[in-house]
């Protein structure tokens, strides 16, 4: 049954590899992702009526339905947009019908990879999908082949296989305490979170920051970021969109089930702290690199990797609330960020550069383009309505909750900074002097401003998603 | 000491020193030979664990091992350099002298950072897991004070080669499908490498060094 998840990508990118491209391929890859969001919502309704679906090695409980919904969706939003892409690159000569079809088949290889990841109930096939997110987005980061996207990609793989290294050190650190504590299937989540107290406690504290640092170097935390705003900055738009939108978010909600059988061996406290280390260090760096950014495309990517450090932060200090918050973000952050990156592509489109000096004015000369980065860093800043206000909130009101009223106070800080420095920018970029105005097609405007409709509607009913959300929150809480 | 405790000690010794040569040594094929030589001693160590446990699984992955890492790996990397003229010798950013005090450090810190795990494993196998976190200490150290493109590589592939080592000594190989799918990553990586090097070299970009476009 959770096989059925993987079909429809298989199915678009394996056309994509054997057919003459033509737009309708890239339309079948909507098609795909469209599916992947319908199983989402029918896994969620089946694990809200009766409980997680499938065992063993693949298994699908509240968390990885609702993360299911947020790779549905986003990559709905990315793969629509790739469609004017491609036929524009290939119309305009600057890729080849069969780089096309790559760009095709590896975005759906994507996909499946993070349904993989997110469906995976045994942590070597987490790893494994993890892996292949990496080896299938490096290509796709290098797509435009110019020396500088080829730079990102490199950086991208060599510091990504770093990690991913350290994570399967962690793994089989992770491993070794399992069969020493006699847990059955050592590799299991289920079945190490249960049996979690009995397990060596060194051994497991050793295995959790390998593992920390391993899958947060492809979330984006510190101290293995460095490659985010490059691979951001240069692939085209729909797979940074992906990237930033889920793929981050994937590594994270990794973390998030490891830390239940950390939480299990050790105590909170341990997890605790360095989570909230690597958290807090990751806001800080993100901060400090977004006060004086001078191109649009990093803006975003550092302010994914601010974001995803607001959402460590919230995991450190746990609980159903926190967890919920960071829930809510993971969905609120990935339709936001993936509207202001396909925004940004247009941008980069009609502007021929996204440094932030040379878009002044956007606002008055291309109304629509500039009216959706307006709405979108709004929602982006955690303005009300925007779900992001809502998710922000709760993971304050937790962290106040739990006692933690430094982190609190520190995050908000932060935030506040960051407010400032993000205003400061997109005034520049969105007023001043015009010259003449003109308009984006509406195919791309529609889907973009439903994508921040859902944001907002996220942000002021939740429904249908709160029950899904309470659940999996409960997961790793 | 039994024999089987000194031929797997051996085995692991030779996995870390062939660590020691990568970065003593600046001819880039003096480095393949070393990767190889540390993949045929992998290969080695799983057959040695594998005999002893009557472990058939086991014996598969390290014939796996011996294809992948001593022979398809160096292989691959050994037609790199051949098609990259004027690319024989690394270029350290770190003097060798220095570099390898540092190992020696490293493999200090190696032994500190193994000890929970040593108290757990005990025996002929944990008494050696140190070696496996040296060997990827100095697989990090050679990524950040090597400078050619296929230094940064060779030191991914000694990470990797030092996780592989720990994990055949602390759980006789985690469960052979992870450990087939984890040397099929590994290849699948230096050929997605390959071909970025490749398209690099296309694009006119002759080494890392020109690599510095991207930054704040």
């Amino acid at each position: 049954m959770v096989y059925l998840l993987f079909l429809a990508p298989i199915v678009a990118g394996f056309v994509a590899l054997v057919a003459t491209w033509q737009p309708a391929v890239a339309w079948l890859g909507t098609a795909s992702s469209a599916v992947v969001l319908v199983l989402g919502v029918g896994f969620a309704v089946r694990v809200e009526s009766s409980g997680p679906v499938g065992g063993g090695v693949l298994r699908v409980d509240a968390l990885s339905a609702f993360m299911v919904i947020v790779i549905g969706a986003v990559s709905l939003l990315a793969t629509v947009r790739s469609v004017s892409y491609l036929t524009e690159e290939v119309a305009s000569g600057h890729s080849t019908r069969r780089h096309a079809a790559l760009y095709s088949t590896l975005v759906q290889g994507f996909i499946a990879a993070m349904l993989l990841a997110v469906a995976a109930n045994n942590l070597g096939v987490l790893w494994v999908a993890i892996e292949a997110t990496t080896v299938v987005t490096t290509f796709l980061v290098g797509h435009h082949r110019t020396p500088a996207a080829l730079e990102a990609s490199w950086k991208y793989i060599i510091i990504c296989s770093v990690g991913i290294a350290v994570a399967f050190l962690g793994t089989a650190v992770l491993y070794l305490a399992g069969v020493h504590a006699g847990v059955a299937n050592p590799l299991d989540f289920t079945s190490l979170a249960a049996h979690a107290a009995t397990l060596n406690a060194p051994v497991v504290r050793l295995a959790f920051t390998l593992l920390v640092l391993g899958y947060g170097t492809k979330a984006g935390l510190v101290p293995l970021f460095s490659w985010l705003p490059d691979a951001h900055g240069q692939a085209p738009a729909p797979v940074s969109a992906l990237m930033s939108g889920v793929l981050l978010s994937v590594a994270l909600s990794a973390i998030l089930r490891l830390r239940v059988i950390a939480v299990g061996a050790l105590g909170p406290s341990f997890p605790r702290v360095l989570l909230l280390t690597i958290g807090v260090a990751t806001l800080l760096v993100a901060a400090s690199m977004l006060l004086a950014q001078r191109d649009l495309k990093r803006l975003l990517a550092y302010s994914t990797m601010e974001h995803m450090g607001i959402m460590t932060v919230a995991a450190g200090v746990g609980g159903p609330l926190a967890l919920s918050g960071v829930l809510l973000h993971i969905l609120g952050h990935g339709l936001v960020k993936g509207v202001l990156f396909l925004d940004a592509g247009e941008v980069l489109r009609l502007e021929g550069t996204t440094r932030i000096e040379a878009l002044r004015g956007l606002l008055s000369r291309r109304p629509a383009v500039g009216a959706l980065l307006a709405l979108g860093l709004a929602g982006l800043l955690g303005l009300p309505p925007f779900s992001i206000f809502v998710s922000e909130l709760t993971m304050l009101r937790a962290e106040a909750g739990a006692g933690l009223w430094w982190v609190a106070a520190i995050v908000l800080v932060v935030l506040a900074v960051i407010l400032a420095a993000i205003l400061a920018h997109a005034r520049t970029m969105l007023f001043g002097p015009s010259e003449t105005a003109t308009t984006s097609p509406v195919s791309l405007s529609a889907p973009l401003g439903l994508a921040l409709g859902a944001a907002v509607w996220l942000g002021i009913v939740a429904w249908p998603l709160a029950h899904l959300i309470t659940l999996a929150a409960k997961v790793v809480a | 000491m039994t024999t089987f405790a000194n031929a797997l000690a051996s085995a692991a010794v030779v996995v870390t020193v062939a660590a020691v040569v990568v970065l003593w040594r600046r001819r880039l094929r003096s480095i393949l030979v070393a990767l190889s030589i540390q993949g045929v001693a992998l290969a080695a160590l799983a057959t040695l664990l594998g005999a002893h446990e009557h472990d058939g699984g086991l014996l598969a992955v390290a014939l796996l091992v011996l294809l992948v890492k001593a022979l398809l790996i160096p292989g691959l990397l050994a037609r790199v350099i051949a098609a990259t003229p004027g690319a024989r010798e690394t270029d350290p950013l770190v003097n060798v002298p220095a570099s390898l005090v540092i190992a020696g450090l490293l493999t200090l810190v190696a032994f500190v950072a193994a000890r929970p795990i040593v108290a757990l494993v005990g025996g002929p196998t944990g008494r050696l897991v140190p070696l496996g976190l040296a060997t990827v200490l100095i697989g990090f150290f050679v990524m950040v004070a090597r400078r050619r493109a296929l230094s940064q590589i060779a030191g991914l592939l000694l990470v990797d080669n030092g996780i592989a080592l720990v994990a055949f000594l602390v759980t006789s190989g985690v469960p052979v499908i992870v450990e087939l799918g984890s040397s099929l990553d590994v290849l699948f990586g230096v050929v997605v490498l390959r071909l970025l090097l490749a398209r690099l070299t296309a694009a006119g970009v002759r080494d890392l060094d020109q690599l510095r476009s991207l930054h704040d």
